[in-house]
Parts: C-alpha cells; structure tokens; sequence
C-alpha cells in the first residue's frame, strides 16, 4: 500500500512536471489519464486475482494480436509505427504487452514444475517473451525490446544457470571494448595503421590461447576436456561477438546510429549535433547543484533546452529544479519499490505470483535502468518512459496494470494453498 | 533452497546500478562545473543596452544631429544549425540581401563564432522592420536588434559634425571599450566630443528559451545596469544661417565662415561643396563614400579648416597695423604707387594708408613691409632682412595667422607665416634679402591661411586688436582673448578704409553694401592658375560688429564680383533674420562652378 500511495502520489508530480512546460493540452490529457488510471487501479483491486491467473493466455492473445494490428494500421510517430489513434487520444499497445506477457510467462512457468534445467521448457519461456518483443523489435521499438530482455532475471531466479548471466555481463564487456577500440587509431608495427579492434582481438586470441594453454595447470585430470572446450567455446563466441559487432557497426548502422552509440562513450564524432540531446539533458541536470532551482523555476527544462522533456527526459526537469536531493529521493523510492517488491515475491505461496512479481520487478527495473542512465550519459539514448513519473497515457495506465494486478494477487496470498 | 537465494543477487544488481547511478549524479551536480557552465551560456544571455547617444544642437536648440532607431539583422550559426537550419532564399530577400551576399555574410559568421551572433545586415530601416517583425521567428538564429544610428536630418554643417561609424580595428584595440559592431565618431565634432556624446553603456541578464526568445531576468535582474545616456551638444551654429549658407554656395566651390567677434563662437562654417552626413552612416556607405571621395569637387574635403589659400590682399590691413605699431607707418602716409616693382590696378598714384587700403595698392605694402624687413640697420640687406623677419612673423602670428587658434578645432590646418629658418632652409643661411621675398608683403608668396583664419582675422579688426578663440561648441573650455598688441587707434584708419572698400562708388567690395546695415570689408583676389579665388572678408555693423567672416569662392575671379556679395547676403541674413537683396541672391543661387574665366 506504501507502493500504491507513492504511485499516485509519483504520478501527479510528473503530470504537474508538465505544467511549466505550457503544453496545456498535454497537462490537461495528463491529468485525465491519471484519474483514469486510478480508476482502473480500484477495479483492478475489486476483480479477484484468479481472474488474472486463469486470462493470462487470453491476455496474452490479445495482446499478441494488437501488436499485429499495430503493424498494419497503426500511425507511425516519430519513425516507428506503434500507435493506434482514437482522435486526439494515442494508444501504445507495447506498454500493455509487458504485462500480458508477464503473466503468459508466470503462468507458464508456474505450470512447468521443472523449469530451466530442461531445453525444452527454456525454449518455450524464450518463446513467450520472443513473439511480442519481435514484433515490436518489428515497429521498430528498441527500447521497448530491451525492457523485454530485463526479463532474463525471471528466468534467473526460476533455474537458468548464472553462467548465462555472466555471459551476458561479458558479452557487454567485449561489447564496450570493442566499440571503444574500433573507434581508435593503432599503428602497428608493420601493417600500418588500422582500427584498434585488431589489437582486442589479438589480446582476445592470446588470453584465450593462453588459458587453453594452461588448462591443465589450473584443473583437475577428469575436467581438462570440458575446460578445455569451454575456453575454446566462450573466447570463439567472444571474438565472433566482437568481430561481428565491429562489422555491423561499420558497414550495417547508418553514420547517425554509429554517431550515437561513440558519443556514449564519449568518443568524438566531429559532429556537434550528434550528442544534441544527452549534452542539454546533463546541463540541465548538472545545473541543479545541491538543491536545485526551484520548483517551476529551472530554464533549460522551462524554456524548451532539454528535448522530450516530458516524458523520456523528465528526469532532468527532477535534476534542475530539485537538484541532488530531488534526484537522490526518486533514486531511493525506485530502489525501494523495486526492493519492496522482490520481498513481495517472496513471501508468495504461489508460484504464479512470485514469477509475476519478479517479472514486474525485472520490467520496472529495466525502465528505471535505462531511462535514468541514458538522461546520465551512461547509458545509449533509448526512449523509454520513467514508470509513474513520465507523461504519456499508454505507458501510465500500462505500468498501473503491471503493478495493481500484482497487488491484487499479492492481497490473495493467504488464499493459495500449498 | 537455493534458487531463493537468488533474489539477494537481483536485488543486488538493483542496488548497484542505483549507487552508480548516485555516484554519477553528485559528481555531475555537485562538481561537473563545465556541465553548469554550459547551461548558463545555453540559457542566459547578456543584453547590451546601448545609451542613446547626445544630440548636437544648434544655439538655439535646434537639432543638427538627431538619433533614430537602425534594426540590425544577427546570426548565431550555432542556433540556426540546432534547428536544422532555414530557407536562406526567402531570409535574403526578406532582410534585403541577395543570397550571394547573404551566403558570405554565413560563412563570415560561422569563422568568427558559432555560438556568439554575428551581424549579417546592418541598419534596416523601421519601416522594413515592421515589415518583417512577424517573420523573423521562422529563421532559426536570427535575430533582430535594434541599435540607435545618427541621422542629421538638415543634411547640414556635415563637415563639422563629421563621421559616425563602425569602429575599425584601432578603436578596437584603443582599449575604450569598443567591441566588433559598435559604432562611433569617426571624425570632427562627432569624434571630438566622443566622450561627452557616447554615454554609458548598460548591461541586462536574461534567461532565454530554446529559440533565444528572452522569458524573464537572470537572478531577478540584479546584475543589470542600466545605460547612461550621452550629454547633449550644444553648438555656437546658428543652423538657420548656416542653411542659408550651404544654400547660398551650391554648385560652387569654397568655403565660408562666420564668427560672433564679441565671443569668437563660430556662427557658420560652410565648406562647398558639401554632403549629406546620413550618406556616411547608412547602409550604403561603401558606395556613397566611394563616389564622394572620387568626385572631381572633392565634397568631401573640409575647406573651412583644412583648405589654405594665399590670403592676398586682405592681409594688407595686417601689414598696415603692424607697421603702424612699429612706427614705421603712419596712417597719413603717402607713397608712390611705383609699378615698376610691383603690378598693380585702377588710377590712382599716390595713397595714404586709408586709400591703399581701398584701392588695394600693391607698391604701397610693398614700401611698408620694406621698412619692417629692410631698415637699414646693419648695413647689408641679408642680415637685415636676417634680423628683421623673425619679430615680424611674430606679429603676424599675434592676428592667429599661422596658429591652431586655440585648439578648438582639431582638424584646423594652421597654414603659414614664413619665418626667418623657413627661408634658410629655403635659400640657405643669410642667401636671401627683403627683395627675395617681397612677395609676401601684398599677402602671396609663402604666407597660406584657411577660411577659419581669415573669419577670425575679420573678428580681431572688429575687435579693434584682439580675439576670442574660436569654438563651435558652447562650454569649451579654454576659450581666451588674444591680444594682437597693436594699439586701438592704429585700427581707426583701417576700418574707415574697410567700411569705404564697400561704400565707394568705385570700392572693390561695393557689391558688399547691404541696406540699413554699414559693412566692413575687404576684398582678395588670389593669384591660381585654374582661375583666381575670390575672397572677402567682412564685419559688421561697423560700430558694434555683430558678425565677422569670410568668404572664399574658389576659381571665380575677383574679390569684389563673388565673395563680396555673398558676405553681403549672410550679413543681412544673419542681422535681419531675412534677405531682401533679391536680384543679389539670384545672381549667387544661379552662378555654377566653373565660373566664366572672366565673369561678367
């Protein structure tokens, strides 16, 4: 309930946020999109928690196939076509599609007792999650899809090996380094000079070799073989990642992708324009100081400087008018309601909920990650909103579905038997 | 169980990324200081609030130099580029470039700043202004900013007001406090009284938004100063006769000059032919400047100040009283009008100083100057014209001939009183004598003056022997009589001579005789191979002298045919407020330079 009252009290924040934008429309639409989200949270609360549990597939379908009717008649907004539109009102159906696929997921899961240590129900748990994503991936909606991979966590948690998760870790890794030494210059000694990739990978082929090499050394008799096979495995894939990677950079992004991926790692583009958006948004942020400007009083959020201030970039509107505190307060309540909801989780009999809180957790999570990093310069510049705080009906009222259906499962936990 | 374990690890990736996220929010607001500074110059703008300028005034208080509103067009490449950037056809058109001219001016802006503005269009008037008021905003970068510009409506005594212009690379490092784009004067009183004139400057803070539209004042405007404006300039001009001036020496080449002898304020100063000075300070300046400056009457050229002319025979008087203060002249006088040493004109043969005077005798001043330089005193005419000259120039000089007059105007030219090094350097030490350079007792020769000098010398005879230094400016300081040394009644002949120069039926300057009004005169007649300048110097009335010029026509004959009647009408001008010599003033308005070789 602490959650809850932090929702609504969250969502009127960011929807006033707006209102020194003087975008009075959007205020205006804000404002009804929260009164309808609170009404549709109170009938979330009324309508039993089976409901969900037993619609999940349905949900799911629906979902499923509003995607597909998006693809065909949807608008195209800012260059991807994700939108149906009711006259002046504009529908997401990707920010409800987490949540059915959340509950497709939980409930699929919850139904499979074995879980991941079997090929088979991977596969399908991949699957669920694979079909949406992949036709949002489709409008196209990168963020969105990204927010889709958070859920790697809920198959963590459900039995899926740690190693994957290292190798998820590793791959950004070979990631990072790659594009970090393919924008780089190296003369080398005899051939000249050329990209700095060829350097990592020559490093990659010589630890690789070397700990191949010395696998004997470092394990026992009866492993060597399977030691020897993972080395050789993971630094092949590491060297195809990066190879492959350092290719699609170069030949497949076009210049403004490549542009945007260097200026998060704050290589030099030559071009002043290409980081346009993440240099005002760290001004406006940066500008705040301790305390920050003010209440309505920031001028880089007020007067226009920071783009898709609103919603993707509202964070720095937090930034510059309520300065370190502001920012450290919405930091902490995040974290909590992501903590509080793990304990959630937790404390569930039954297995759905767990599985559909940790998918709540992972998404909001992803959200959050993403959003907060990218306003920061740390992570790329992907638009997605700040769950509760950023404008936009689609995504509120789909983040209120998302938490108030597992409030309602939560409140019935007593009911499940063990 | 194990897998429950698990959710310590998710929870602790949350945890994480939350701290680096913490991390990476104090070291950007508490310490990224550049990141703060780059805010601060994305969303505040310091305004310049010029002052308004000082206006020049005539003695009355009429305005010579007025201030007007000029609306400059400015770029900041940075801001147009941010927005993808605009329809450089309809933007050239619409602040009335061609795009040629418009592409240059981008690229000249793009080298100097991208973030600052760059003026691209200067000085587009109110009326295209308000034309384009309501379209600029459609131009990303550009901005209009209104500037105040001197305009001199009259188009009057441009010469004196002189240039207001954009600051040059020297001003710029002059380390005044000019800065690219600022305007300022550039010449006579306009860059005399720069100081005085200019004011000072205010600043204003402001936060602007993403399209540099100002939203309120920066910290509650306490770092605004607002501008002080310049002081006004009041002149000694009198701007109606000063009109009537420039409208009387149309077409003409020359100069006159006008002086109130009582006070030495300078009443005209018309320098023909003449300008506008709003030619100078507009858009169309590089044109306009090139055509005046090329233009074979050289319009541009202050004659008042910066023309020297041999004086001729107006510098007789000056003779004739610095002998008399010598004592080796007496008024009564009379010498043969030998023309076998020098030429001269009309019948008479025998003059006393009163009548030399009136008839302009050459053989007369010559046999004066000769008992200044050549008396005899060391037995050899060298040494003596060796000794004699340098006290003789220093009695000249005492009549302002040969000086600055007293600074006030900075641009005068002091001409020259030949001095005794002047001829050694000339003919070698003591290898010259009286009969070398004779030539300057009827005031040709060496001896060279500007119009401002010989008005002032019709002001120190109206005086009877002194002068205030003349000023075009009221409250100069320094303003001071000079004292010719040459004693009052000395000065009784020479304006009796002066006033029958005029009156006679046969004077030179009887074309200066103006009704109800006794005039001083003297005419000149100034030996030029392009024709002889005719020059007259005047006061008047002879019992209480009100005003005091002179007038120089250049290349149109005698004294006594132009000047003198043109002094005649700026007096009756000047006294009466009107003119009524109507057949006089139609003659003056139709004549045209080149004059006849021999007029009339």
């Amino acid at each position: 309930m602490v959650i809850g009252l932090f929702n609504v009290a969250s969502a009127t924040a960011g929807a006033s946020t707006v209102e020194w934008f003087d975008f009075s429309g959007k205020l205006g639409k804000q404002f009804i999109w929260v009164a309808a989200s609170l009404v549709l949270a109170f009938l979330l609360l009324v309508i039993e928690g089976e409901f969900f549990i037993r619609t999940s597939v349905i949900h799911y379908a629906v979902n499923v196939l509003l995607l597909l009717a998006v693809l065909a008649v949807g608008n195209r907004i800012g260059g991807a076509k994700s939108w149906f539109s009711f006259g002046s009102i504009g529908i997401q159906p990707s920010e409800f599609a987490k949540t059915g696929t959340s509950l497709m997921l939980a409930w699929m899961l919850s139904r499979n007792q074995d879980r991941f240590n079997q090929w088979g129900s991977l596969f399908k748990a991949v699957a669920i999650v694979s079909l949406p994503a992949a036709l949002i991936l489709l409008q196209p909606d990168a963020g969105t899809v990204l927010v889709f991979t958070g859920l790697i966590l809920v198959f963590y948690r459900e039995g899926l090996s740690g190693n994957v998760l290292i190798a998820v870790l590793c791959s950004l890794l070979i990631t990072i380094a790659t594009i970090l030494s393919g924008a780089s210059t190296v003369q080398y000694p005899f051939a000249g000079a050329a990209t700095g990739a060829w350097m990592l990978w020559l490093v990659l082929v010589l630890i690789g070799g070397l700990l191949w090499a010395t696998v004997p050394q470092w394990t026992v008799p009866r492993r060597r073989k399977r030691n020897r096979r993972a080395v050789l495995f993971s630094f092949a894939a590491a060297l195809l990642l990066s190879v492959g990677l350092q290719f699609g950079l170069e030949e497949v992004l076009r210049p403004h992708q490549k542009d945007r991926i260097h200026v998060l790692f704050g290589i030099d583009v030559g071009n002043p324009d290409a980081d346009y958006n993440i240099r005002h948004a760290k001004a406006a942020i940066s500008s705040g100081g301790i305390t920050g400007k003010g209440y309505l009083k920031g001028p880089m959020t007020a007067y226009g400087f920071v783009p898709e201030q609103e919603t993707d970039f509202i964070f720095c509107t937090i930034g510059e008018e309520w300065g370190l505190m502001g920012t450290t307060v919405t930091l902490f309540v995040f974290t909590l309601m992501l903590l509080r909801i793990l304990a959630l989780a937790e404390r569930q009999r039954s297995d759905f909920t767990r599985i559909y809180a940790y998918a709540v957790a992972s998404i909001l999570f992803m959200h959050y990650a993403i959003n907060v990093g990218m306003v920061l310069g740390l992570a790329p510049v992907i638009g997605i909103p700040l769950p509760f705080i950023s404008a936009g009906g689609s995504s509120l009222t789909g983040f209120t579905l998302l938490v108030f259906i597992l409030l309602r499962l939560d409140a019935e936990r007593f009911t499940v038997l063990r | 169980m194990k897998l429950r374990e698990r959710q310590w690890i998710i929870g602790g990736i949350f945890l994480l990324i939350t701290f680096i996220y913490l991390g990476r929010l104090v070291q950007m607001q508490l310490f990224a200081h550049e990141w703060k500074a780059y805010a601060a110059r994305l969303t505040e703008e310091t305004e310049t609030l010029e002052p308004a300028r000082g206006l020049i005034l005539d003695r009355d208080g009429n305005i010579v130099v007025n201030n007007k509103a000029g609306y400059d067009i400015w770029f900041t490449p940075r801001k147009c580029k941010a927005a993808g950037g605009l329809d450089t056809l309809a933007l050239a058109e619409l602040i009335e470039m061609t795009p040629d001219g418009l592409a240059r001016a981008f690229r000249r802006a793009e080298n100097y700043a991208t973030y600052r503005p760059s003026r691209i269009q200067k000085q587009l008037t109110a009326e295209t202004y308000a034309r384009i008021s309501g379209e600029v905003w459609r131009f990303p970068g550009i901005e209009v900013r209104r500037r105040s510009i001197r305009t001199n409506p009259s188009g009057l005594a441009s010469h004196l007001v002189g240039e207001f212009r954009e600051v040059d690379q020297n001003d710029l490092e002059s380390n005044q406090g000019y800065r690219l784009g600022d305007y300022k004067g550039k010449s006579g009183l306009e860059l005399q009284w720069e100081s005085k004139l200019r004011g000072k400057r205010g600043t204003r803070h402001h936060i602007v938004d993403i399209r540099n539209d100002y939203r309120e004042p920066a910290q509650a405007g306490i770092l605004d100063t607002l501008p002080v404006p310049g002081e006004d300039l009041q002149l000694t001009l009198d701007l109606e006769l000063q009109a009537y001036g420039e409208q009387i020496m149309a077409n003409k080449r020359g100069a006159i000059v006008a002086i109130e002898p009582s006070t030495g304020e300078v009443l005209a100063m018309v320098s023909a032919p003449s300008y506008g000075t709003d030619l100078l300070t507009g858009r169309d300046r590089g044109a306009n400047y090139d055509s005046l400056i090329n233009h074979p009457n050289k319009p541009l050229f202050n004659r008042t100040l910066r023309a020297t002319y041999r004086p001729g025979s107006i510098f007789k008087m000056v003779q004739g009283l610095i002998a008399m203060e010598r004592g080796v002249l007496r008024a009564s006088n009379r010498i043969a009008c030998d023309r076998d040493i020098i030429g001269c004109h009309g019948t008479h043969t025998l003059d006393n100083l009163e009548e030399a005077i009136v008839h302009s005798c050459n053989p007369y001043f010559h046999e004066v100057m000769k008992r200044m330089i050549q008396d005899g005193s060391t037995g050899s005419i060298f040494s003596d014209a060796h000794q004699n000259l340098g006290a003789w120039s220093a009695s000249v000089r005492t009549f302002g001939l040969g000086t600055d007059l007293g600074g006030h105007f900075p641009a005068l030219r002091s001409g020259s009183v030949p001095d005794t090094t002047d001829y050694d350097r000339m003919y070698g030490r003591k290898r010259w004598a009286y009969s070398t350079i004779y030539s300057i007792s009827i005031g040709e020769g060496e001896l060279l003056t500007t119009p401002l000098h010989m008005a002032n010398l019709a002001a120190t005879l109206a005086n009877r022997g002194h002068y205030i230094t003349p000023h075009a400016v009221h409250g100069s300081e320094g303003i001071e009589r000079m004292e010719s040394g040459v004693a009052d009644e000395h000065f009784d002949a020479i304006i009796r001579a002066m006033s029958t120069v005029v009156t006679a039926n046969d004077g030179t300057g009887m074309r200066a005789a103006t009704p109800g009004v006794t005039v001083c005169g003297k005419t000149g007649t100034v030996q030029n191979p392009n024709g002889n300048h005719s020059v007259f110097i005047a006061f008047a009335p002879a019992d209480n002298p009100q005003i005091a010029l002179s007038v120089y026509v250049e290349n149109a004959g005698a004294g006594g045919d132009w000047a003198a009647p043109i002094a005649s009408l700026m007096i009756e001008k000047y006294l009466n407020r009107a003119v009524d010599q109507r057949a006089k003033e139609q003659r003056i308005l139709r004549a045209k330079y080149p004059f006849p070789e021999q007029p009339l």
